[in-house]
């Protein structure tokens, strides 16, 4: 029975807003470091050093931050989308103040895939804006996002705010596989020739291996946002709790 | 590890696309880096509110647990 | 010993609201009427040309019956959050979800339905070739019914914000954005000749999907805002 209760531990822990603050506070820097360095040498790597397409020349460069944008969006949804559900089932507070925090990151995110794809696309295609499946359908996702962040705000009590924007992500969630699905069929119904942002079943290996490093830093660099806005946002609902008035008066004693 | 350009020039050239990269490029680190500021500035203004709570408290009434 | 509520519950419920609906007539019919003046704007701003406006008369018609239910989704909860009908249906001891699953039913009713039957008329000002009608009038049937059913749960979301915000709108277009895309589908199909019944299958899928998930998510999320 002990050891059951123990193996539970962290799950119950990670529960526990004072202890995500204070590991969050002791591996911030690290993380950090790990962002920038894999962000600084996957960046230099992709721009400077990786082969120019055949194709399209030295412009497929931005793919270095589009692909990995885009994939963190999406996958930045459902960790919201996650929390949230974590939060209506486990009624666990702190899950839901990281759902709230993965909102805006995501949208960020969102808007670097979209705004990268539409500067892709005037020297490949001769336009700024093509209704390409994929683009569209990371519009839309941008549109969800809005729409999570725009509930989120609109209500006062802060308890109903977390719990409706949670079902709204989980709508959401259930509703991308549709989007995707049918804005891809609607594409093809409309255009001919298929368009694709990124061969990546053709992609060389020399320009496939800066594309990885820059999705790992993209990866953490989406867990350091994370932590950052979670951090501000444990402040903000645990203010009158003691440790955070400890904190507080440790630090302006120092 | 051989970089495609031989001069700074041209890496600002970029061989015809350099606007396009270089503005996506701007932009998008431009983003990301709000994406660090923006919390971080957050925070630190949720501090201080705390900060000024406490301190009026502890100007004001001696009693404790009066929040 | 009293009888228990068996089914006529549900159709009560849907009686309910479509008597309500009835009696205020004024905010039932104006969709309709929407409906109707901005179809009328797509000749005015683009060009009266019939070849013109036969090619793209089912998306105008999609999109403008979209607008139109839009504007009336929020009437789905609004009312009886404002006068405390909604929290007597909260407490009383009842899946809620069946109560919502008629408000739903009921709105269609009330809204998508007279929209169907409108239809026809405004197809002929917008010159969709008469081959297409039947294929038009299938897919704003099915449609409309998914809208209803989605703008439910976005309209329990936002109930106790208060009415007539964009709010609503902004979170609930999104989600249509799917169905409209098989809508318009099937009427294209259809004017070009071909099989139109696979779009429509989609969409069909989507409504039974939609009829089964959406009264829990709306149950579910007037439970969080209107408790």
């Amino acid at each position: 029975m002990v050891t059951e209760v123990k193996k539970w531990q962290w799950f119950y822990r990670l529960g526990s807003p004072r202890w995500f603050y204070e590991i969050t506070g002791r591996w911030l820097p690290w993380l950090l470091c790990a962002a920038s360095l894999l962000l600084a040498s996957g960046l230099f790597w992709g721009l400077l050093v990786a082969p120019p397409d055949a194709r399209q020349g030295n412009s497929f460069r931005i793919i270095y931050l589009h692909v990995p944008a885009a994939i963190l969006a999406l996958v930045g949804y459902y960790i919201m989308a996650l929390a949230g559900a974590v939060g209506l089932i486990w009624r666990i507070k702190m899950s839901f103040m990281v759902m709230k925090s993965a909102a805006p990151i995501g949208a960020a995110l969102t808007f670097i895939a979209l705004f990268t794809g539409a500067v892709w696309g005037k020297p490949s295609w001769g336009t700024y804006w093509v209704w390409d499946a994929r683009i569209t359908s990371m519009l839309i996702l941008l549109f969800l996002y809005l729409g999570v962040l725009a509930l989120q705000r609109a209500f006062s009590s802060a308890e109903m705010a977390y719990r409706a924007s949670a079902i709204l992500a989980l709508v959401g969630t259930i509703n991308i596989p549709i989007i995707y699905k049918s804005v891809d069929w609607w594409h093809t119904l409309h255009q001919p020739a298929t368009l694709k942002l990124t061969s990546a079943s053709s992609i060389h290996i020399d320009m496939l291996q800066p594309l990885i490093v820059m999705i790992c830093g993209f990866y953490v660099f989406y867990v350091v946002a994370l932590c950052l806005f979670t951090r501000a946002e444990i402040i903000r609902r645990e203010a009158t709790s003691a440790w955070v008035r400890a904190l507080v008066s440790n630090e302006s004693s120092r | 590890m051989n970089i495609q350009f031989a001069s700074f020039n041209e890496i600002l050239a970029m061989g015809g696309h350099g606007l396009y990269v270089w503005v996506a490029v701007t932009v998008s680190v431009a983003v990301l880096a709000a994406l660090l500021v923006v919390p971080w500035q957050s925070h630190t203004r949720a501090l201080n509110q705390v900060r000024l709570r406490l301190e009026r408290h502890a100007g004001g009434s001696a009693e404790e647990g009066v929040d | 010993m009293p009888e228990l509520a068996r089914t006529p519950s549900f159709l009560a419920y849907v009686r309910r609201d479509v008597l309500l609906a009835y009696r205020r007539l004024g905010d039932t019919v104006a969709p309709l009427i929407f409906f109707t003046m901005v179809c009328t704007l797509v000749p005015l701003g683009l060009s009266p040309d019939p070849q013109r406006l036969s090619e793209i008369a089912p998306g105008i018609m999609w999109i403008m019956a979209l607008l139109a239910t839009l504007l009336s989704i929020e009437r789905i909860f609004a009312f009886d959050f404002e006068d405390g009908s909604l929290e007597q249906l909260l407490i009383a001891p009842q899946l809620i979800a069946l109560p919502v699953l008629a408000k739903i039913v009921a709105h269609w009713l009330v809204t998508g339905l007279p929209l169907t039957l409108l239809s026809p008329l405004l197809a002929m000002t917008l010159s969709l070739p008469t081959s297409a009608y039947p294929a038009m009038l299938l897919s704003l049937a099915i449609g409309s019914a998914y809208l209803s059913a989605v703008g439910a749960v976005g309209a329990s979301l936002t109930v106790s914000l208060g009415r007539g915000g964009l709010l609503l709108p902004l979170l609930v277009v999104p989600l249509y954005m799917p169905i409209m895309i098989f809508g318009t589908a099937t009427v294209f199909y259809a004017v070009d000749g071909l099989h139109w019944s696979g779009p429509l299958a989609a969409m069909g899928a989507m409504l039974c999907a939609a009829l089964a998930l959406c009264p829990l998510a709306a149950a579910a999320a007037l439970r969080v805002t209107s408790a």
